[in-house]
């Protein structure tokens, strides 16, 4: 069964400097209070996995918290460029960021591999592209009919956390609305942590929601508001003026650091 | 241009979108000659009818109006990969003369004069999809003889390209400019002005290319935007747009 904790414990209890971890959430159910609570211990050299590197990222980036990014599209989505990420991979600062560079389709197929327990997947992807040279891709031929297919490793983070809608005291979450590779990133990752918006004395079925069992999640937080400025379904909509206003916060080192600093580091838990 | 890419779509297009002119377009082709066009969002939301033009490829109103709500991984190995998506629409930061894109790095790969976010789900719209449609601004920066970095293959090297590479699509069938509209020659597969914009010479459009534009001979004018499609582009507002200033 899922550990119920508070979110400072549960980020030191599984996350360790040098992990590699995934935050997972497309553009739905990002785990923004997670990664605040990462650059508040001040975790150092962790590889980061993520399909869409946004806000989240770019805060951790430029916090110093990462050595390495695995991801497929990093940006602003709607807005723009990532300045953090740019500042990293362009200048080195406030670290060199080393880039591990996949197609969507390829990282969603590694983290499916990974739930699995497959060394691999196995995917039409990559070909005639200049990614294979940036990424862990291999070319492979079908054992019965021959076909020339991209296999990329299966991914598997130390930790992956996502944010979910409720957990009951068991830690058994519910999450529906746009599920991105959540379920994959818990499944593939040696140790899990699930924030959600509220903790209950019982799960209401809700249509299409998806179920993580308590038993095969390490940790559960509840963490309200915790995907903001990203959304929740049923629980609040997406900050599109955040993400508008981030252009301007994240280009300018002093700003960001001052931003850091009043809403992450002075911020309570 | 977003008039112009709308017109390519028809009732019952099934058609993979991304956030900025592709939606734009397609939600305009649903509002006006094509009700029954299918739009999919790469976050999985299959049959969206938004209201709004969302600001993220996984705005909530995305989900609510969709026909189904899927992972990512599925949408991206059940339904594109597959072969199910008729169009697929790209944008990106440079194009060749067969139609390759580059959404990765402007200069050197280590040393990037400019990174940009990347391929996400480009490379494989552009290999599975029936039909690949790109929608950028002609500019000799963005229509260059050699792309810095090959996110997405178009036609490769030339003909027969797609074929050794076991890419199933046809490929780009149409790029679409604020000048005019570029299609690949059937034997060359490189592309070339087939038609353009009102107001604009072919002279304006081959001195916004950075290799030596082939001109159809039976190059046609664009029909300008009529008053329904004019009306219904107005009335597509972001959702950003409508929420009171925040």
């Amino acid at each position: 069964m899922a550990e119920i904790v508070t979110l400072e414990e549960g980020i030191a209890e599984l996350v360790s400097d040098g992990d590699t971890v995934a935050l997972e959430g497309f553009t739905h159910l990002i785990p923004h209070a997670a990664g605040h609570e990462l650059i508040r211990q001040g975790r150092r050299g962790l590889t980061l996995i993520r399909l869409t590197p946004d806000v989240i990222y770019d805060q951790l980036i430029g916090a110093g918290c990462a050595a390495k990014l695995v991801f497929s599209w990093g940006g602003n989505p709607g807005v723009g460029s990532l300045h953090r990420l740019r500042e990293a991979v362009e200048h080195g600062w406030p670290e060199p960021l080393e880039l591990e560079e996949h197609s969507h389709a390829g990282m969603a197929a590694a983290y499916a591999a990974g739930a699995a327990s497959l060394p691999f997947a196995v995917l039409r992807g990559y070909a005639g592209t200049d990614l294979p040279g940036h990424t862990t891709v291999r070319f492979i031929d079908c054992p019965f009919t021959g076909e020339r297919l991209a296999a990329v490793r299966a991914l598997r983070p130390d930790v992956g956390i996502v944010h979910a809608q409720r957990a009951d005291r068991q830690g058994n979450v519910q999450l529906w609305g746009i599920s991105g590779v959540q379920k994959e990133a818990v499944l593939a990752s040696a140790r899990s942590l699930v924030t959600v918006e509220e903790i209950v004395d019982e799960l209401e079925p809700v249509p299409g929601a998806i179920i993580l069992p308590g038993w095969v999640v390490t940790a559960v937080a509840a963490a309200p508001g915790g995907a903001h400025p990203s959304y929740v379904h049923g629980y609040y909509e997406r900050d599109n003026a955040f993400y508008m206003r981030w252009d301007a916060i994240s280009r300018d080192r002093e700003v960001f650091g001052e931003w850091i600093r009043e809403h992450v580091l002075e911020a309570a838990g | 241009m977003a008039v112009a890419a709308s017109r390519r779509l028809h009732d019952g297009t099934v058609c993979f979108v991304g956030i900025g002119l592709p939606s734009k377009a397609a939600n305009l082709a649903r509002a006006t000659h094509a009700p029954g066009c299918v739009l999919i969002y790469e976050s999985g939301t299959i049959g969206a009818k938004p209201l709004n033009l969302p600001l993220s490829i996984g705005d909530g109103e995305l989900a609510e109006t969709a026909d189904a709500v899927v992972g990512v991984p599925e949408i991206f190995a059940y339904w594109l990969q597959a072969g199910r998506i008729d169009v697929g629409f790209l944008g990106a930061a440079q194009i060749d003369r067969h139609g390759n894109l580059n959404s990765t790095v402007i200069g050197d790969y280590d040393h990037p004069r400019v990174r940009l976010p990347g391929g996400g789900g480009a490379p494989e719209i552009a290999a599975s999809c029936k039909e690949t449609l790109v929608i950028l601004k002609q500019s000799p920066r963005t229509f260059v003889e050699r792309l810095d970095f090959r996110t997405s293959v178009g036609f490769g090297d030339g003909p027969g390209s797609r074929e050794r590479l076991g890419l199933r699509g046809r490929g780009v069938t149409a790029v679409i400019t604020d000048l005019g509209e570029l299609e690949p020659d059937p034997e060359t597969c490189e592309l070339t002005l087939a038609r353009i914009h009102p107001g604009v010479t072919v002279e304006q459009a081959t001195a916004a290319t950075g290799w030596p534009l082939g001109v159809r001979a039976d190059i046609e004018q664009s029909t300008p935007p009529s008053e329904r499609e004019l009306e219904a582009l107005r009335a597509l507002r972001t959702a950003d747009e409508r929420e009171p200033a925040g």
